[in-house]
């Protein structure tokens, strides 16, 4: 008893020191000159712009993502190939590789040297040092996450019931949004808030492809660093509490999904 | 006729992942092999890579216990708050690098109310890549605990074992393989993580310089190449990794 006592001690010491602490002091940090100096910090024409931004670089990302993650984890559980193992490898490539070497990557095809540099200046689209650029590396690093949500579900629903409908006379896409879809909803639902929660804080990748121009191509997460090294901890701290706000929400949500995914089975 | 499925994955998978690393690996030799060579042995290189490899084990076996000890708080104690606890445990998934290192920074740092000031030290890469890999361990302990048949250990205490051997020779056993794939998993993620470390390391050569921040260095100063060259070691470094976890996986589930 003595000894549980002990462990629980430690295990709840160390989160409170590693985690709720710093967390904590961020909140505090934020406040302490007033909710007044907060709310000036966060309506300034940069961090509006900044807090704009990152919401247009989500509502693009997440639903691409979200559409070819579907396709793809289709792709992995519905259909027989050779190189299988090849695939679900190349899937999991973006959390293996170092946000900067994603960044690093995409300015080398993109980018003024870049494979597709030539291509890209005859049609006039700028990616690199521009919002394409921040959502292509934030559609790389959040790539998986819907993939490897939906696929477990789809092989664990087997395809009886696909056959079943298509026997029945039912076509490929009312087979999909009358059986599949209803099936795979809720890992979908997880996948989304997984997406969304990188999507808005993704920085090392967006940091090497957006040139951190100012008003321009500055995320929230960019605008923290450069408010940061400016010294105007403020603001630094203001958005970050914006952030973390953020995190907590799809905190929240997950807790929520979780339970129902547990009250199902 | 069935819709073209495979086709359209393969096709976005190339363009999102393997194009962009396909330039990065012709990049790395632009100036040919011995230019590669020169990129990766240069002694800024070399110092950034072992302290990166050194530190990423540090986390890994720092997260192996901490991990272990915090799943097993979380499945066979009670207490009030413990669902609290037990969602916050993922909250340096969902929270964003750079403001996990701010965190950090404002507790910790120089002008954090703390009695000590880690800032552009070692310990702060550490303290930093502990707080973004904490999940990984315990997220995978949590099931297997969950699962662990209890009549076991019982059986093992009923027969004279103590606490401490009954653990070691009884639990711990079952529990290394989901152990071992969540400190790997906090392994690779250390390796490439950049957010969290750059304001709190300080990034000085030589000392706190990682990797991940020795490349961001070389592309601001209008290297790619060099830096190519460096992300393409790192890379290899985190694949085989991943090629040994999913091996260790497999055999230790048979």
């Amino acid at each position: 008893m003595k000894s549980r006592l002990a462990l629980r001690t430690v295990a709840l010491g160390y989160l409170t020191v590693l985690l709720v602490l710093p967390v904590g002091m961020v909140f505090y940090r934020a406040f302490e000159h007033g909710l007044g100096k907060f709310f000036d910090a966060l309506t300034t024409p940069q961090a509006q712009h900044a807090i704009g931004l990152t919401l247009l670089v989500v509502a693009i990302t997440v639903p691409v993502n979200t559409v070819f993650g579907i396709v793809t984890a289709l792709a992995l559980e519905r259909r027989s190939f050779h190189g299988r193992a090849v695939l679900e490898r190349v899937i999991d490539m973006p959390f293996v590789i170092s946000p900067i070497v994603v960044g690093l990557a995409l300015v080398l095809v993109y980018g003024e040297q870049g494979w597709a540099a030539n291509a890209l200046v005859a049609s006039g689209i700028r990616v690199i040092f521009s919002v394409p650029g921040i959502v292509l590396a934030t559609m790389f690093v959040s790539l998986p996450f819907v993939v490897r949500e939906v696929a477990p579900v789809l092989r664990e629903i087997g395809s009886e019931q696909e056959e079943a409908a298509q026997t029945l006379g039912a076509s490929g896409w009312q087979t999909f949004w009358r059986v599949t879809l209803p099936a795979i909803r809720p890992a979908v639902a997880y996948g989304v808030v997984l997406t969304t929660a990188r999507a808005l804080g993704e920085f090392g990748a967006v940091a090497v492809v957006s040139g951190h121009l100012q008003g321009q191509t500055e995320t929230m997460t960019l605008y923290v660093q450069d408010r940061f090294e400016g010294f105007d901890v403020t603001s630094a701290y203001a958005i970050s509490v914006l952030l973390a706000v953020f995190a907590m929400s799809a905190l929240l949500g997950m807790t929520y999904l979780d339970r129902r995914r547990a009250r199902r089975s | 006729m069935r819709p073209p499925l495979l086709g359209v994955s393969i096709v976005w998978l190339s363009v999102m992942v393997l194009l962009p690393l396909a330039a990065l690996v012709a990049s790395s030799t632009d100036r040919g092999l011995g230019g590669f060579w020169n990129a990766i042995s240069s002694p800024e290189a070399v110092a950034a890579f072992k302290f990166t490899v050194l530190v990423a084990i540090a986390v890994a076996a720092v997260n192996a216990v901490s991990g272990t000890l915090i799943a097993w708080v979380l499945v066979r104690d009670e207490f009030r708050g413990k669902s609290l606890v037990n969602a916050l445990i993922d909250l340096p998934f969902a929270l964003p690098t750079i403001v996990a290192g701010l965190t950090l920074l404002a507790l910790y740092g120089p002008r954090g109310p703390a009695p000590f000031d880690v800032a552009f030290t070692k310990w702060a890469v550490l303290f930093a890549l502990v707080f973004v890999t904490l999940p990984f361990v315990v997220r995978s302990v949590q099931p297997v605990l969950m699962e662990l048949d209890r009549e076991v250990e019982e059986a093992a205490a009923s027969l004279g074992a103590g606490p401490f051997t009954t653990f070691r020779r009884v639990i711990l056993p079952s529990l290394a393989p989901a152990i071992a794939s969540g400190a790997g998993l906090a392994l690779g993620r250390a390796l490439g993580e950049f957010g969290s470390v750059v304001l709190i390391s300080g990034n000085l050569p030589f000392k706190t310089e990682v990797s991940s921040v020795f490349i961001y260095n070389r592309i601001q100063s209008g290297d790619q190449s060099g830096a190519a060259a460096v992300s393409v070691v790192l890379l290899a470094a985190s694949l085989v990794l991943l090629s040994g976890l999913t091996f260790l996986g497999r055999r230790w589930s048979r």
